[in-house]
């Protein structure tokens, strides 16, 4: 099967051939495959953004192509098509939604797809169900919370049907508890076999993705699953990049001295891994002393 | 935050009445023919026809009249001007004189044409606040869309109208409540909004209305992108979730709008001669 996007050699210039020349994207290359769940980390205009609107073209290569479901990005009679299969949500939950009633937002993309009413109908009420916002679905959209709005926009692109969610920066603008709800959401729907891609700063929200791609200065500085990627502890600070909260706190008892396991993820992980240690330590009362109060002080 | 939260959009009160479940092109064509009505109507039995009419509607639509009465308040000054314009300064020569008032005189017609006037703007806007009273923005916005959409062959944009429609609406909250924010922001900073003169309070309302517009552009840019993500491509090809549909009630109530209009319209003469 083919992949669902293939990135081949993109480069991409804004404002070409004006003095404001700006390199967003330099000769990157990327396949992502169906249902995969990758986390796309990286500062400030490392150029996340100017990537992301290259899968559903939004914007279109300076040179190299994008290829979505076999349909190249550049052939514009194929825009539509590309646009329904890859659907994209923003950060800022106020300025996506069109509607002054939740159920007619969510209408809005299949109704641009010019589906018959009753489809329309039975999508938008699948699609709020499946994100947990079908009581809400004749309340104005401004009385909702960040979260909710969020989850109302996911509603949105899903009644398109889409292959791929983009999300950038989604979860940026929302407290913990609206961040929560929008993670379970697509991390529910990638079970289901959506495919979806996370821009995110918050590099912890990279932790539970299969896959994440680093990128620096317009390039693709790191690509593999979390485990391999935060293992490189050293290269993710050349790139100004923080590891999450728990590698990060593996990697500095690993300094230490603490013989801990390469991948640590997340905090039961780090437990168990602790645990396993202790009674390593324990049971035969012959360990040497000095990394074993590492581990207690840990604890 | 306060006010915002609590702003509905429109004055829409759902009370599930018959009126409220008519088709809203029917709403806006038979409130289009009473303001025609309004200013033809010329002797006081058709105004008192009229407003029995009116009543009725307010009945049957279960608004409170209190509600109604409310959205008369906007209208006081201008009515009290009409008023006052009209009595004193009425330009009728001769008539029969009912007081003077310095060099002013003050004539039977002139009260009578007076009175008319008023009343015809609380008519007008009794009629129109009925429509947005019973009629959600979406049905209205959907309304018009409808019903300007056979004009589109002459250059009338009706899907661009009603998405422009359907925008302010749902961003009117939103603004609203960004303009709290930098107003307390820039009270926060020593700004002051209540203070001095008509010219002081306009110019301390500068540094709220440029961020405003700043930040409305930003927006209107991203919506724009989020739209056309979601396969937005103007009115061509798209479909409806909600189909408008004519049913029974909604030829009734546009006939009996029509009979009630012919009869309020001509006058009481005319009738009485024509029944003879
Ligand atoms: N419309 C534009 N015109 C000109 N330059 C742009 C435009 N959009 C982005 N850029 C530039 O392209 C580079 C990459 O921007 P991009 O928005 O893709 O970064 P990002 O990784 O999404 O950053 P952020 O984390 O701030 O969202 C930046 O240097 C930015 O200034
Ligand atoms: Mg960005």
């Amino acid at each position: 099967m083919t992949p669902l996007i293939e990135v081949r050699n993109l480069t991409h210039v804004y404002n070409a051939g004006t003095p404001e020349a700006v390199t967003a994207l330099r000769e990157v290359n990327l396949t992502i495959g169906r249902g995969d769940f990758v986390a796309i980390v990286g500062g400030n205009g490392s150029g996340k953004s100017t990537l992301a609107k290259h899968f559903n073209a939004l914007l279109l290569p300076s040179e190299g192509e994008v290829i979505v479901d076999g349909l190249n990005t550049r052939d514009r009679s194929a825009v539509w098509e590309i646009r329904q299969r890859v659907g994209m949500v923003f950060q800022n939950p106020d300025n996506q939604l069109v509607a002054t009633l939740v159920e007619e937002d969510v209408a809005f993309g299949p109704e641009n797809l010019g589906l018959p009413p009753d489809e329309i109908a039975r999508r938008v009420q699948d699609t709020l169900a499946a994100v947990g916002m079908l009581e809400h679905r004749r309340r104005e959209p401004h009385l909702l919370s960040g979260g909710q709005k969020q989850r109302v926009a996911i509603a949105g692109i899903l009644a398109m049907r889409p292959q791929c969610l983009v999300l950038d920066e989604a979860t940026t603008m929302l407290d913990p508890q609206g961040q929560r709800e929008v993670l379970e959401t697509i991390a529910r729907l990638n079970a289901q076999g959506v495919t979806v891609i996370h821009i995110t700063h918050a590099m912890e929200e990279a932790v539970h993705c299969r896959r994440v791609i680093a990128l620096a200065d317009g390039r693709i500085a790191l690509d593999g699953p979390p485990a391999e990627v935060f293992r490189r502890a050293e290269d993710l600070k050349s790139l100004r990049l923080v590891l999450p909260p728990v590698p990060a706190l593996a990697h500095r008892l690993r300094r230490d001295g603490l013989p801990l396991g390469q991948s640590i993820l997340t905090i039961d992980h780090l437990e168990d891994e602790l645990a396993r240690l202790a009674r390593q330590r324990l049971a035969p009362r012959s360990g040497s002393g000095e990394a074993s109060e590492t581990a207690d002080g840990a604890h | 935050m306060e006010l915002s939260r609590f702003v509905t959009i429109g004055q829409y009160i759902a009370t599930e009445s018959p009126v409220h479940r008519l088709d809203p092109r029917t709403k806006i064509g038979a409130v289009t023919l009473l303001m025609v009505v309004i200013f033809l109507v010329r002797d006081f039995t058709g105004y008192a026809l009229l407003t029995a009419f009116l009543f009725g509607i307010v009945v049957l639509s279960r608004i409170p009249v209190s509600h109604v009465l409310r959205g008369l308040r906007p209208i006081v000054f201008l009515l009290a001007v009409t008023l006052i314009l009209n009595v004193f300064f009425s330009g009728i020569e001769g008539g029969q004189v009912l007081f003077r008032l310095g060099p002013l005189v003050v004539t039977r017609e002139a009260v009578v044409r007076a009175v008319f006037i008023g009343y015809r703007l609380i008519a007008l806007v009794v009629a129109t606040s009925l429509l947005t009273f019973t009629t959600s923005p979406v049905e209205l916005t959907d309304g018009i869309e409808r019903l300007l959409r056979p004009f589109r062959r002459i250059g009338v944009p009706a899907h661009e109208l009603a998405m422009m429609m359907t925008i302010a609406l749902r961003f009117i909250p939103t603004l609203l409540e960004e303009t709290e924010k930098i107003i307390k922001a820039q009270m926060a900073r020593g700004a002051e909004f209540e203070r001095g003169n008509v010219f002081r309070r306009a110019r301390a309302l500068v540094p709220v209305l440029v961020p405003l517009f700043v930040s409305a552009f930003r927006r209107a840019e991203e919506l724009a992108l989020a739209m056309e993500a979601r396969c937005y491509r103007g009115g061509e090809k798209r479909t409806r979730m909600k189909q408008l549909r004519f049913a029974p009630r909604d030829a009734f109530a546009m006939g009996v709008t029509v009979a009630a209009s012919a009869i309020f319209a001509l006058p009481f003469e005319t009738w009485v001669a024509f029944l003879r």
